[in-house]
């Protein structure tokens, strides 16, 4: 008998004889209707508890506070989307010499690690929401947008509508029905990469990036 | 499987629970690097449960994992399915020896020479490092706790914080020594060099393992809960990434992972939720630029089912891993992980031990504690931890006649000599005539009583009896 018979074979003849599955009501995890201002604030409040950043900006002027912030920071270039239209809009302000050079994803990984991991300074994606209670970025990474996108670089910055604010995870969820079928990789993201291992010393950015830029879109 | 079968790397005797624990209290740096720890994370998870109606939500965990572990033949099967349409490839193991094989055998199937890890419990419990090493393949950990943890030799000391036991200083030592980065007590740089030093693995390294905090059997989705981004450049990066778990870990929908969710990060280290929560359904597609060409999930038994079995010790198999019965002991708090010389230590791992490894090894596991309570309080899937202690403590005794040899090894603590004693006792509480006699010599001679006894004067003085007994006293006054 194989390994998978014996042990299945095992659970089903359990000599403790059949267990009954209690009901689950997950109530408690609901929270009250709350307006799109009073979850903006909260998100802010929450991510920015564990070192996140953000900044509010609209349709018209996030490229500009986008172009400051990488400015400052030195970045020599930014990864941006193919296809998605925060990627169509930066590269048709080309013109523009205050944005770092604009690079794309649209080869396998195999083919440009190296520069991917030592070359890349700062990335954008898209976000598929976001979730007040945690203060967390929910991030499905496509073939435009891939996986490596918002892990490598040492900047990471997401754009988010303040309207896909949800109040909790469990909202977010069930409102986009993901229980329909889930992409190959979906993630959420609070805040940038951290550890506390040492001697619970708080360090930010030990294997993925070092900051987290919201830009949320009022 | 004698081919195969590894020893364990560390050779650790669980049976010397006793000379380990006094050495620990012993030994102010691990009392200081532990009390420090655990007071921060008790308080931490405090504060994080807030404004939570706590008790309904662990009612909901609680109900959540009996409802999967009820169901749990079938929701594997319906995992396997969804993953196998989902194109991850499921394997079967009974035992850690044949859940090692199968991990090397992925390997050699792709000529694999490197393998780089997130942080598995359960591929600690398979002591998987140790075996591939045997192998001729390099396995190499990438969360920074357990890089620590293996530049050290050692084994995690705490299932959430492997190095919890080490502090700052003999971390800038260690590294120092195996990788030469300077000696220095920044943490920030100490963390940069690791960074710099586990990149080049990752990009390097032909496999990725990990472990898997809820699998899903709706979706076929593998939920794994992480801080650091290690876990997902190990899931990520490396062509093939295999990751292993205990059949117990599967629950039916996504809709239960935001429950569990919810009680784990803030159990474990009083975060509201951990930097990055990865979904991992399926390998790279053909249009998608990165991501492994190959998944795999190993479904590990290693004793489960056997827990599976007794109506009590099911609940052993709610756990969802996040160390707060640890952080909360007062027995962990003071002798550090190790002491334990087990997988799993603290509560849970006195409770989950005992299965895995049979009674006669761990005898002492199920007396490591002062049944405080304090871990069952805290658990937040409510698995009543103190009662489980007594119960493998009387298995451990009398060789339980109400559940016979459940658990392998009951009885292993039940002493010759103490079974004559108690047998001798209830005789004489049988027989009044023996017992008045008996009570009465007891007390005349008294002085010949013996000032030691045992275990219960190792830290007690011996109780002294009267010099009269209670029926001559009440004789006395005329009752
Ligand atoms: S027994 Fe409970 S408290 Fe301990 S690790 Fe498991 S879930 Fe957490």
């Amino acid at each position: 008998m194989s390994s998978r018979e014996t042990i299945l074979q095992r659970l089903r003849n359990r000599s403790g004889g059949e267990l009954t599955a209690p009901e689950c009501d997950f109530s408690v995890l609901k929270r009250p209707d709350w307006s799109t201002a009073e979850r903006v604030d909260l998100f802010e409040k929450t991510i920015e508890s564990v070192h996140g950043e953000v900044h509010r900006c609209t349709e018209d002027n996030w490229i500009d506070r986008l172009s400051e912030l990488l400015t400052t920071r030195g970045a020599r270039n930014l990864l941006v989307p193919k296809e998605h239209e925060i990627g169509l809009k930066l590269r048709s302000e080309v013109e523009r010499d205050d944005l770092p050079s604009l690079l794309i994803y649209d080869e396998p990984i195999e083919s440009w690690q190296t520069a991917l991991f030592n070359d890349v300074d700062a990335s954008i994606t898209s976000t598929r929401g976001g979730i007040a209670e945690t203060g967390s970025l929910i991030l499905w990474p496509t073939a435009d947008e891939p996986r490596l996108m918002s892990l490598v670089p040492p900047i990471h910055v997401a754009v988010l509508f303040a309207r896909e604010i949800y109040t909790t995870f469990h909202e977010a969820m069930l409102d986009q029905n993901w229980g329909a079928g889930m992409p190959t990789n979906a993630l959420l993201v609070s805040g940038p990469s951290k550890t506390a291992d040492i001697e619970q010393t708080l360090a930010y950015g030990v294997h993925g990036p070092k900051e987290l830029i919201v830009l949320i879109i009022e | 499987m004698s081919e195969t079968a590894h020893q364990s790397p560390h050779h650790i005797d669980v049976k010397e629970f006793h000379p380990r624990a006094q050495a620990a209290i012993h030994n102010p740096k691990i009392r200081q690097n532990f009390r420090k720890a655990m007071d921060g994370l008790m308080s931490k998870r405090k504060s994080a449960f807030e404004g939570w109606d706590l008790e309904t939500l662990r009612d909901l965990g609680a109900n959540i994992r009996l409802r999967a572990l009820a169901n749990l033949p079938d929701l594997l099967e319906q995992l396997e399915e969804k993953l196998t349409e989902n194109g991850i490839k499921v394997h079967w193991a009974l035992d850690s020896d044949e859940a090692c094989r199968i991990v090397r055998d992925i390997c050699v199937a792709r000529d694999a020479k490197s393998v780089i890890k997130g942080k598995s419990m359960v591929s600690e419990e398979m002591e998987l490092n140790h075996y591939l090493e045997g192998q001729g393949i390099e396995a190499l950990e990438s969360d920074l706790g357990e890089y620590i943890v293996q530049l050290a030799g050692e084994t995690p000391s705490h299932i959430i914080m492997p190095a919890i036991h080490k502090n700052t200083g003999e971390i800038s030592e260690l590294m120092h020594e195996k990788t030469g980065t300077d000696l220095s007590h920044d943490v920030e740089y100490l963390t940069a060099a690791a960074r710099q030093q586990l990149r080049e693995k990752f990009m390097n390294a032909d496999v990725g393992v990990s472990g898997v905090n809820f699998a899903v059997a709706e979706t076929g989705t593998l939920c794994l809960v992480e801080n650091e981004g290690n876990g997902r450049m190990t899931t990520t990066v490396p062509p093939c990434h295999i990751a292993v778990t205990g059949i117990e870990k599967v629950v039916p929908n996504l809709e239960d992972v935001t429950a569990l969710m919810a009680l784990l990060t803030r159990s474990a280290t009083g975060q509201h939720i951990t930097t990055y929560f990865n979904m991992i359904s399926g390998p790279r597609k053909a249009d998608e630029m990165d991501g492994p060409e190959e998944v795999h999930l190993v479904l590990v038994d290693n004793g489960r089912s056997s827990i599976y079995q007794d109506d009590e010790l099911l609940d052993t198999l709610r756990c969802i891993r996040c160390g707060a019965c640890m952080n909360h002991c007062p027995v962990y708090t003071r002798v550090g992980g190790h002491t334990y010389g087990t997988t799993y230590p603290g509560p849970i791992g006195k409770i989950l031990m005992p299965h895995l490894i049979g009674l006669d090894e761990g005898r002492h596991l199920p007396t490591a504690s002062s049944l405080c309570g304090a871990c069952g309080e805290v658990c937040p899937v409510k698995i009543p931890i103190p009662d489980l202690l007594v119960r493998l403590r009387q298995e451990s005794v009398d060789g339980d006649k109400l559940h016979p040899a459940r658990v392998t090894g009951h009885g292993a603590k039940r002493g010759a000599m103490e079974a004559m004693i108690w047998k001798g006792w209830s005789w004489m509480h049988a027989h009044p005539g023996a017992y008045r006699f008996g009570t009465n010599m007891a007390a005349r001679f008294r002085m010949l009583q013996p000032g030691q006894i045992g275990g219960w004067t190792q830290y007690r003085t011996a109780p002294k009896l009267a010099p009269k007994t209670l029926h001559e006293k009440l004789k006395e006054r005329g009752q």
